[in-house]
């Protein structure tokens, strides 16, 4: 069927080979009607239709078909892409185009310069699945960020500008990683639920508190917690960035560790991680081993906030006086459709006000590791998203993903705001301390 | 390449039409024309990588592909001069595109030339709310106008279903309707002034900011031209206040035919609704799985009924339509109770098209206008002609209006199934004709259906028309092939090739 033509001149000739696998049946929901539009971050600061959902899948349909090859131009449309999925909350016809920009992704694998996409590469097969050698990582670079070794190359231009600037967006390397002492954490009071706890590369490393956290307010809601030791990162930046085959293997692992613990929820504090982790489903749907396993173990996983909400979220719940306002990470209002929860378990929280922002469903611009590959379109979007947060005269900023945390943390200190970042786990936690102190509401900050 | 399934969402998407290839504008000078173009607007806004301009084959409408040989992206007036300039000295032609979520395919190039996207255009300039208006540039996102002044009690009236994502100056081009224009009009009515750049790259400013301005009326000619005499580059609109009430109200029918009656009653009784639009049982079958309506999904039709105004009024239309309604054996009439029932009614409405996708790979949307009397009758033929061909069809309307939309929902993959969609379409749209009505409600006539212009208009009114155009644009520059008759036009495919591309075995 001779298909490849159109009635233009340029770029009408069949200028590729046509990639059968990459015609994959989700393109077809796309009617072109451009409701997606005004809701992706990219078109609304460049108004371009090829950095547009409905320009990307028709970029896509047209790499398939064999119109134009994959080159640096199509490379740079597919990753400007923040992934956050904005498209797919409005779309009418329910085009699912996560699963589609990363069938893109896995055809031209990493972006950037050959090294970068050998570091990437490196990183996504050698680190991220290795628990081990995230934490050995992490603690290098901590002590490089104390040895002001850092400093002294810069000072000597030692560092190129690039990395440099990379350089000035990771956090400080906290003293402590989550290392639990154990396997099971008892239930406080009767025990309702076996939970397992899903900890998280970047979570583990960065924001060790914060699963035990987790842990603590999981408890008192009547949880019997199991960190399985067997687990991995859930595979997110893998399958944002073109690795596909290792994503399969580190998902295979984790539904091993979780449904071999016998658990009856899997309970997951990152958005991002827990996205990922509900597509497990589509992601091994051809593997005859794991097709069912991977759709038990999605169907068991839940977000902490859909998690205590499905339940009846367990008291006393002490006072935090805050003025708060809510971000929706992406990977939980478009990747999940979690919206009402949070927002539902901050209003529990007594002498917490919330206050809305201004298009809080909106991409920060952190999208995983976007703000390290797109530095100058990820402050653009920082920058309308501080404008935001400043017109709330918020004292938090409400955030549960740890890529959003840190990037909202950048903007308030690069635009110097007075705010604070907080997970909702956090927050709960805090209440539930301050429920135990009569009278013991301490500074949310 | 068969084993591309889909191979384009275009009806009329062709690749044989050699008289077409041969009428493609042949640009001498490209190198130099980009570079002009870059000396306008830097290199970052001067698009000729095949991987940008195959974006740009397509607008909302699905009729026709084709890919620009450049896409420009202006950001002020100023620009757009510069562009004009660089096009006209080296005599290529210009196309104007909003958001490009446009139906009869206005904003796609058929014979090649500068795609001008007026995307970053999208800034409201002045907001008067003492003197009931604002001036936008032509990209602002339709709603996006509503937003910036609802908080004071004005919104901005014209609402196509695609408000969320249509821009203003694509509503300009076609003179939009929406679903509240059976009270409020279409986009004329509420376009008080623009700032147009002719193709001698003269900026005018045409009317004002009142009601109405001396001389003749050109504010009124240019909306609804389609891009064909000039790039409009500031709108001022008309905001309108808030009435003091709204109710919206469902009812629910077994068959369209019980509907239709109940729409031309309602007309007939002398209220005055704010809308009055039909969706049908595929429509809710499509919307329902995503907006959660809760609309039944069993009913043959539904109207969904809006009365505005002060209190005691809204209570009294309301009550009529009630009757009329369940005269017309409507099994029930529902009433929105909160603000947040009303959004959902109208998301279920507005998402119509968007979710045609969950039907079937590709559809075919008509848009033709008949006496609202005649409504009855030819919702019974809409659907006998879909009957005959073999085809479903989803009727999701402004049937307060007269305004049909019968929608088709097909596989353009499935031998013969595009030309049976394009038969049926073209029948559909001559029965409407036939019983008193017109081509187009809303949508434009673009390059879809320009080659039916002479069903309605006389060689001499067409000529006409074509004189005024050559006033503004006497060498062709402008959108050059929509509107008028032309060899380049979906309808020339749809009567003449399809049944001879088919015999060949070429796919339409």
């Amino acid at each position: 069927m001779p298909t490849d033509q159109t009635l233009g001149s340029a770029g009408a000739e069949p200028a590729a080979q046509p990639i059968p696998r990459l015609a994959i049946p989700e393109l077809d929901r796309c009617i072109q009607c451009g409701f997606c539009l005004p809701h992706c971050p990219t078109y609304r600061i460049l108004g371009m239709e090829t950095e547009s959902p409905r320009g990307r899948i028709h970029l896509i349909e047209a790499v398939a078909q064999g119109r134009i090859p994959i080159d640096a131009r199509f490379e740079e449309h597919m990753y400007v892409c923040l992934g956050c999925r904005a498209c797919e909350t409005v779309c009418p016809s329910g085009v699912k185009f996560g699963t589609i920009i990363e069938a893109a992704r896995a055809e031209i694998g990493p972006t950037g310069s050959p090294a970068a996409r050998r570091l990437t590469r490196l990183a996504l097969r050698h680190l991220m699945p290795f628990p081990g050698r995230l934490r050995l990582g992490a603690a290098l670079l901590r002590l490089y960020q104390r040895s002001r070794v850092g400093t002294l190359a810069r000072a000597l231009h030692l560092v190129p500008r690039r990395l440099a600037e990379m350089e000035a967006l990771l956090p400080p390397i906290p003293d402590r990683f989550f290392t639990p002492p154990r396997e099971v954490f008892p239930a406080i009071g009767p025990r309702r639920a076996r939970v397992g706890l899903l900890s998280g590369c970047v979570m583990s490393l960065l924001f060790a508190d914060l699963n035990e956290a987790t842990i603590r307010v999981l408890r008192r809601n009547g949880c019997e917690v199991v960190v399985p030791r067997g687990q991995t990162c859930c595979a997110a930046l893998n399958l944002h960035n073109g690795e596909r085959e290792r994503a399969r293997a580190m998902a295979r692992r984790n539904i091993d560790a979780f449904l071999g613990a016998g658990v009856d929820a899997i309970v997951i504090n990152a958005a991002g991680c827990g996205s990922a982790s509900k597509e497990y489903d589509a992601l091994l749907r051809d593997d005859p081993d794991y097709a069912e396993k991977a759709t038990r173990y999605s169907r068991l996983c839940r977000d902490v906030s859909e998690f205590l909400m499905e339940r009846d979220l367990a008291g006393p719940l002490g006072e935090v006086r805050a003025r708060v306002t809510y971000q929706d990470p992406c990977h939980l209002v478009h990747g999940q459709g979690i919206r009402r929860q949070p927002r539902d378990l901050l209003r529990r929280i007594p002498g917490l006000e919330l206050v809305e922002m201004e298009g809080s469903d909106r991409c920060c611009g952190s999208a995983g590791i976007y703000n390290l590959v797109q530095p100058a379109y990820s402050r653009q979007i920082l920058e309308e998203k501080m404008a935001a947060v400043k017109q709330t005269g918020a004292d938090l900023v409400v955030a549960p993903n740890p890529g959003c945390m840190l990037q909202i943390a950048s903007g308030i200190r690069a635009f110097g705001l007075g705010t604070h970042v907080r997970h909702l786990i956090d927050l709960l936690d805090q209440a539930y301390a301050a429920g135990e102190r009569p009278g013991g509401a301490r500074d949310p900050a | 390449m068969s084993i591309v399934r889909s191979a384009s969402k275009a009806v009329c998407y062709t690749q044989s039409a050699v008289q077409l290839a041969d009428l493609r504008h042949r640009i001498e000078d490209r190198t130099a024309l980009t570079r002009a173009l870059q000396e306008v607007l830097g290199s970052d806004r001067v698009f000729t990588h095949p991987a940008d301009l195959i974006a740009y084959e397509y607008d909302g409408a699905q009729v026709l592909n084709a890919i620009p040989d450049l896409v420009v992206l202006p950001g002020s007036t100023e620009e757009v001069v510069g562009v004009v300039n660089a096009a006209r000295r080296h005599r290529v032609p210009l196309i104007p595109r909003g958001a490009g979520t446009g139906l009869s395919g206005g904003a796609i190039t058929p014979i090649g030339g500068i795609l001008v996207s007026l995307a970053r255009m999208k800034r409201i300039l002045h907001v008067d709310l003492d003197n009931r208006y604002a001036v936008v540039q032509p990209g602002v996102i339709n709603l996006d106008v509503t937003k910036a002044v609802e908080g004071s009690g004005y919104f901005y009236a014209p609402d196509p279903s695609s408000q969320s994502a249509c821009s203003i100056g694509g509503n300009v081009a076609n003179n939009s309707g929406g679903v509240h224009t059976l009270a409020f009009g279409v986009t004329t009515n509420h376009v008080l002034g623009l700032t147009l750049v002719l193709p001698d790259g003269s900026v005018e400013r045409l009317g004002g900011r009142g009601a109405d301005d001396p001389g003749l009326d050109l504010t009124g000619l240019v909306v609804g031209s389609e891009g064909t005499l000039g790039i409009v580059t500031e709108v001022t609109v008309r905001l309108m206040r808030r009435r003091e009430g709204v109710r919206t109200m469902l009812g629910i029918f077994g068959t369209i035919a019980e509907a239709s009656q109940a729409v031309a009653d309602i007309i007939a009784s002398g209220i005055a609704p704010t809308a009055l639009e039909m969706i049908d049982q595929l429509t809710v079958e499509a919307v329902e799985p995503v907006v959660h309506a809760g609309l039944p999904l069993d009913a043959g039709a539904i109207l969904l009924i809006e009365v505005e105004g002060v209190h005691d009024a809204i209570d009294r239309s309301a009550g009529i339509v009630d009757e009329v309604c369940r005269k017309n054996r409507a099994r029930e009439v529902r009433v929105a109770r909160t603000e947040e029932e009303r959004h959902l009614y109208w998301e279920s409405r507005k998402s119509a098209f968007g979710a045609m996708g969950r039907l079937a790979p590709n559809y075919y949307l008509n848009d033709a206008v008949v006496p609202r009397s005649q409504l009855p009758a030819i919702m019974r033929q809409v659907v006998e002609i879909a009957r005959r061909h073999g085809l479903r069809v989803v009727n999701v309307f402004h049937a307060g209006d007269g305004n049909l939309h019968p929608l088709i929902p097909y596989d353009a993959a499935a031998p013969g199934e595009s030309g049976r969609v394009l038969k049926a379409s073209e029948e559909m749209l001559a029965a409407c004709v036939a019983a008193g009505g017109s081509l187009s409600g809303e949508h434009g006539i673009g390059i879809e259906k320009n080659n039916y212009m002479p069903w309605i208009f006389s060689a001499s009114d067409l000529d006409a028309q074509r004189r005024l155009k050559a006033a503004f644009d006497p060498t062709d520059l402008m959108n050059p092939f929509k509107v008028f008759p032309s060899p380049v036009s979906c309808g020339e495919l749809m009567t003449r090739r399809a049944p001879r591309l088919a015999a060949s075995g070429l796919w339409i």
